[in-house]
């Protein structure tokens, strides 16, 4: 098996380290259980009086439903309930932004593998002929495939009448109405692009296949209902609270009624913000009074969640003949698929992200995302930044080609720097670092050229042995990406922390309860280190993440350690407060500035006052408190305002090797750059960068969801392909430390940041390596060929 | 559904022949696959991993006889340098779990047109031994495959051995696929050299209906190579490109979600040449084909 260290070079910046408090890297504790195989995964669930539940899809992406008969299955030995959109408690629709999603689908199927009926049974081969005992009668209509003709309406409407329900209607901002068959429209414009001319102008078009989120556990959950008509619910998910909210209104119960549970998770990327078997199990479970275990398989995972939207782009650069920029145009066409989901934040993303980190007078971006018959398509990692960056980075090297300069020079001379002014007008106010990033990429040497004779392992084709060196060309690519962290566009971004301080056998002891979604990035870990740093005590319990307290917000848009970090630092800042209140009244001792340290409050000269334990005795204090980011602001008309909290970048250099008469692909090196403010957790820093860039590798050479008339062709890992241990090489990271002073440590959301220019970077070096003008992702082989 | 474990060929025989619906089931990894997803219902599976003379191999001569239990991890680690194509097959099938799991005699049972050692077989000329209680049969690997996953099988037969000449000459086996494991074949293709028939033979994998030879292909070397496999010169560069195209040209490829029929052509043209420049290279100084360590 390939070798593979994580190599976490450090290169500039400082981290401080307190034993495994902030900026350390202790053992995250599902680690080794995950590597043995015995982490409790939410599939994994099990109660012994439990009923399976299972979900009858629609085959076809557009029809008109005439019939639903669910009496054969109901008669069925072992079945224990049937339910259709009649059986919905309460709201009938959900959604995330917008909604216009069926709980149950009502007159009409608009993609293929919307559910339609709800099984209950004792086993899940009981659930599976059940399902097959449901006859549903259709009127097949055309599909509305095509999202430009879409745009237009002219195929027809997806929804009608049109949906105008938001989730937050006493929301002021931000509200998007969808008109036609567009979710949302977003124009961005800066200085006046068509006024400009250029001595150099290059443009393209350029296309991104619909990438998925694979996450390997795959849409489960086990709802238990109560005596009093509630329901608890364990499930995988990134937001408890976004859940809660629209299973309650869809259940019609009030919110007490109905709690969550964190149970474990494998893997999200995006793909389990909006519901999946949530209102579905608690229907099954307050129908039959049974515990109810729902777990999709492979194939039904594909249908179950949202994918990242595909996207077509057509750009235009213009620059001066020293390769300043002078403009950029873009329209960005993203298609939603046939319910809203995240589209109008996704659409917010490409429109505001969409010139990428680059200083440009003069831009323009429109951007559309709209309704078709296909699958639906929402948050995935990147979220709208991934699209745009593999165009405006291939630009830059059309760019740089048209104007015979170096492409990482060019993009040097036109880096985003602090102060620089957004397209949205919005002034850049912390480090952006994106000219020192390239700079470490580049003094890294090259790696030697492949020997003579090598081992077919190193060549591309792996152990398939299709070459021995024969048409094999090297080829190196780099590329920026640039990415918002937070919820953006006056969205009302909290988190909610509660902190306990006590001595537990003569040991202070902190607790830390939330209710954010630790779904493998190692917030949890992260949560202890923070109070370990605060409160100066070494035993911290980080409690299951559930409803029992306030929202902490997704786990989504690289925002956790930011958000939940934050209100896990200032819920102990509150505590240490409390604490200093304690010393005053029983030593007298006022203490200004609070500090905690090894077990002892230090009084304002940084001297051991009190230890927390003989000060505390039998109290205990505990603190809740809601923390807020700064406020950012909707966009207008115009796509002007304060959107984005915080920005985060990465940058990549990628060597290929590529055979150029199969067009097989091999990647020699990918090393990566990026400003990740302050390094809380340097291993878990790593991790997400390695992560991140591999899910771009993935997307630049395999993967896609491949659609056919509004059908996915390849709904399993047999044909939906992402990197093995064998694709990727070692990755080498170089973290830059930059502090945003608005953060709390000074820190930088990671997560997205190396998927949006590990993608670009890769085709860039295929593009180096063939000279074929590649303007689609995946890249497939047969794209490389030159006859 | 009846889970039968014969424990001996002889028995396996019987209860095969008492119930000829049974579906054997060695590895799993293509039986399990089709039951998870409800693809197929059989009523009854026969479990093979119990029966000690089938899960060997051993050489009688230059003859190698593979146990249809062979898993694809003991041909890597025990028959490497013996028959290099099927190595070099047996080493793209799957994961290292697959492999582990996975045999010879399951990947001719299924008989995909994807299967990874089927180009190997026909390459290397194999003799498939299929046995029931009525006796054994020897059927050649030509004759073996007859459609889309079907084979030559009668209800009540199983497959006891395959059987292989290691003394053949080089060999050689190629998969084009998008990513460097776990990955089903976009096109393979295998040559083999057997100087001492003057023949050299071919199989081409997931570009037709079944696995098949590129007997064209074939037959323009055995007519091109007569006074070349004793001078053992160097080839033409044309000779190589006319064997590239009529090689691509014996396959019927189609366009589906893990390539298009155009690609698979070109690229089996590309594998025919450079396989054959390796085989006829071995063949000129005398070497073994097999230039990959073992690849977990």
């Amino acid at each position: 098996m390939a070798g593979r260290t994580a190599t976490p070079t450090k290169t500039l910046g400082e981290v401080s380290s307190s034993g495994a408090g902030i900026g350390s890297s202790p053992l995250r504790p599902d680690g080794i259980l995950k590597v043995k195989g015995q982490f409790a995964y939410s599939s994994d669930l099990w109660m012994a009086d439990m009923l399976w539940g299972g979900t009858k899809r629609s085959p076809h992406p557009h029809a008109r439903l005439i019939s639903v008969d669910t009496v054969a299955a109901l008669k069925l030995p072992g079945v224990y309930a049937v339910l259709t959109h009649e059986d919905v408690p309460g709201r009938k629709r959900y959604g995330l932004e917008i909604i216009d999603q069926p709980v149950l689908a009502m007159e009409y199927v608009r993609y293929q593998g919307e559910p339609i009926a709800l099984v209950a049974a004792d086993h899940p081969e009981t659930v599976r002929r059940a399902l097959e005992l449901i006859t549903v009668e259709y009127e097949i209509l055309d599909p509305i495939s095509d999202s430009r003709e879409a745009i237009e309406g002219r195929p027809g409407l997806v929804h009608q009448p049109q949906p105008t329900e938001h989730p937050d209607p006493e929301a002021s901002e931000g509200h998007t109405v969808p008109r036609g068959n567009v979710v949302r429209y977003q124009k961005v414009i800066k200085g006046d692009p068509s006024a400009v001319k250029a001595a150099v102008v290059v443009s393209g078009s350029y296309e991104v296949g619909m990438q998925d989120q694979a996450f390997l556990g795959p849409e489960s959950g086990l709802a238990v209902p109560d005596d009093d008509g509630g329901v608890d619910l364990y499930v995988a998910t990134q937001w408890l609270h976004a859940d809660l909210w629209q299973v309650t209104a869809c259940l019609g119960l009030p919110e007490e009624k109905v709690r969550f549970t964190l149970a474990g998770v494998g893997g999200a990327f995006g793909g389990r913000e909006d519901v999946s078997i949530q209102i579905h199990a608690c229907m099954l479970a307050l129908r039959t009074g049974r515990p109810i275990k729902m777990v999709y398989n492979r194939e039904e995972s594909f249908f179950g969640h949202v994918h990242r939207h595909p996207a077509r782009m057509e750009y235009e650069h213009g620059a001066d003949a020293d390769g300043n920029l002078l403009y950029v145009k873009a329209n960005i066409v993203l298609d939603g698929g046939a319910y809203a989901s995240s589209t109008a934040a996704v659409v917010g993303n490409a429109a505001t992200l969409g010139v990428g980190p680059y200083d440009v007078p003069n831009s323009e971006v429109d951007c559309w995302g709209v309704y078709t018959n296909n699958p639906p398509c929402g948050a995935m990692r990147g979220f709208g930044a991934v699209q745009a960056g593999f165009a405006y980075e291939a630009q830059m090297d059309k760019l740089a080609a048209a104007l015979g300069m170096d492409p990482v020079q060019l993009r040097i001379r036109n880096a985003l720097h602090e102060g620089s002014v957004m397209p949205t007008g919005q002034v850049v106010d912390s480090p952006v670092p994106v000219e020192k990033l390239l700079r470490v990429l580049v003094a890294e040497p090259l790696p030697p050229p492949g020997a003579a004779v090598r081992d077919v392992r190193e060549l591309p084709g792996g152990v398939s042995s299709t070459t021995h060196g024969e048409g094999v060309v090297r080829g190196v690519g780099y590329a920026v990406g640039l990415k918002n962290v937070g919820f953006s566009e006056g969205f009302d971004d909290y988190s909610t922390a509660r902190v306990r301080l006590e001595v537990i056998n003569r040991t202070p002891v902190a607790s830390v309860h939330t209710a954010a979604a630790e779904v493998g990035q190692g917030l949890v870990t992260l949560q202890a280190q923070i109070a370990r740093t605060e409160l100066g005590v070494e035993q911290v319990t980080i409690r299951s993440a559930d409803t029992q307290i306030g929202s902490a917000g997704s786990t989504s848009a690289s925002r956790q350690s930011y958000v939940t970090g934050g209100a896990v630092q200032a819920a102990c800042a509150a505590v240490r407060t409390r604490v200093a209140e304690l010393a005053l009244m029983r030593l007298g001792t006022e203490v200004k500035v609070p500090r905690m340290l090894d077990g002892y409050l230090l009084d304002d000269a940084g001297e051991r006052l009190v230890s927390i334990v003989d000060l505390l005795g039998e109290d205990v204090i505990e603190e809740t408190l809601e923390w807020r980011h700064r406020k950012t602001q909707a966009l207008d008309d115009r796509g002007q305002g304060f959107a984005h909290v915080q920005y985060s970048l990465a940058a990549h250099r990628v060597v290929v090797d590529v055979d150029l008469d199969l067009g097989l692909v091999k990647l020699v090196e990918v090393i990566t750059s990026q400003d990740v403010g302050h390094a809380l957790n340097p291993q878990a820093v790593v991790g997400q960068i390695q992560g991140g860039t591999v899910q771009g590798i993935g997307l630049a050479l395999m993967e896609e969801i491949q659609i056919s008339q509004s059908k996915i062709r390849n709904p399993s890992f047999t044909d939906y392909l992402i990197p093995t241990l064998l694709d990727v090489p070692p990755i080498k990271v170089f973290m830059l430390e930059e502090p945003d002073p608005y953060a709390p440590y000074g820190l930088r959301g990671v997560g997205e940041a190396p998927t949006i220019s590990s993608t670009p970077a890769v085709v860039a070096a295929i593009r180096a390596a063939t000279g074929v003008m590649l303007t689609r992702v995946p890249v497939r082989p047969q794209d490389l060929l030159h006859d | 559904m009846d889970f039968l474990q014969p424990t001996s060929w002889a028995e396996a025989l019987e209860m095969k022949a008492a119930d000829p619906e049974a579906i054997p089931i060695a590895g799993g990894t293509d039986v399990m696959v089709e039951i998870n997803f409800d693809h197929r219902r059989p009523r009854s599976l026969m479990d093979l991993t119990r029966i000690e003379e089938v899960r060997g191999w051993e050489r009688e001569g230059s003859r190698i006889v593979i146990g249809s239990g062979l898993t694809y991890r003991r041909v890597i680690d025990e028959i490497a340098g013996t028959l290099p194509a099927l190595v070099m097959a047996s080493r793209t099938v799957g994961s290292p779990q697959i492999r582990n799991r996975g045999t010879i005699g399951g990947n001719l049972g299924a008989a995909s047109p994807a299967g990874d050692t089927h180009p190997a077989l026909l390459a290397g000329d194999a003799v498939v031994e299929i046995e029931s209680v009525r006796g054994l049969r020897q059927v050649g690997i030509d004759d073996f495959y007859l459609g889309v996953k079907r084979n030559c099988l009668a209800p009540d037969e199983l497959i006891r051995s395959i059987v292989l000449d290691s003394d053949a000459g080089p060999a050689y086996f190629a998969k084009v696929g998008t990513r460097n494991a776990m990955v089903i074949a976009v096109c393979s293709f295998s040559l083999g050299l057997h100087p001492r028939t003057g023949r050299v033979r071919t199989g081409i994998g997931s570009a037709a209906p079944t696995p098949r030879r590129a007997h064209a292909a074939e037959e323009f070397l055995f007519e091109e190579l007569t006074d070349l496999w004793h001078s053992r010169a160097d080839l033409d560069r044309s000779l190589v490109q006319e064997f590239g195209r009529l090689a691509a040209a014996g396959a019927s490829p189609i366009d589906d979600v893990r390539g298009t029929a155009g690609y698979r052509t070109h690229s089996l043209a590309v594998l025919a040449r450079r396989t054959l420049g390796w085989a006829w290279a071995d063949y000129q100084r005398g070497a073994n084909s097999d230039r990959a360590e073992d690849v977990n």
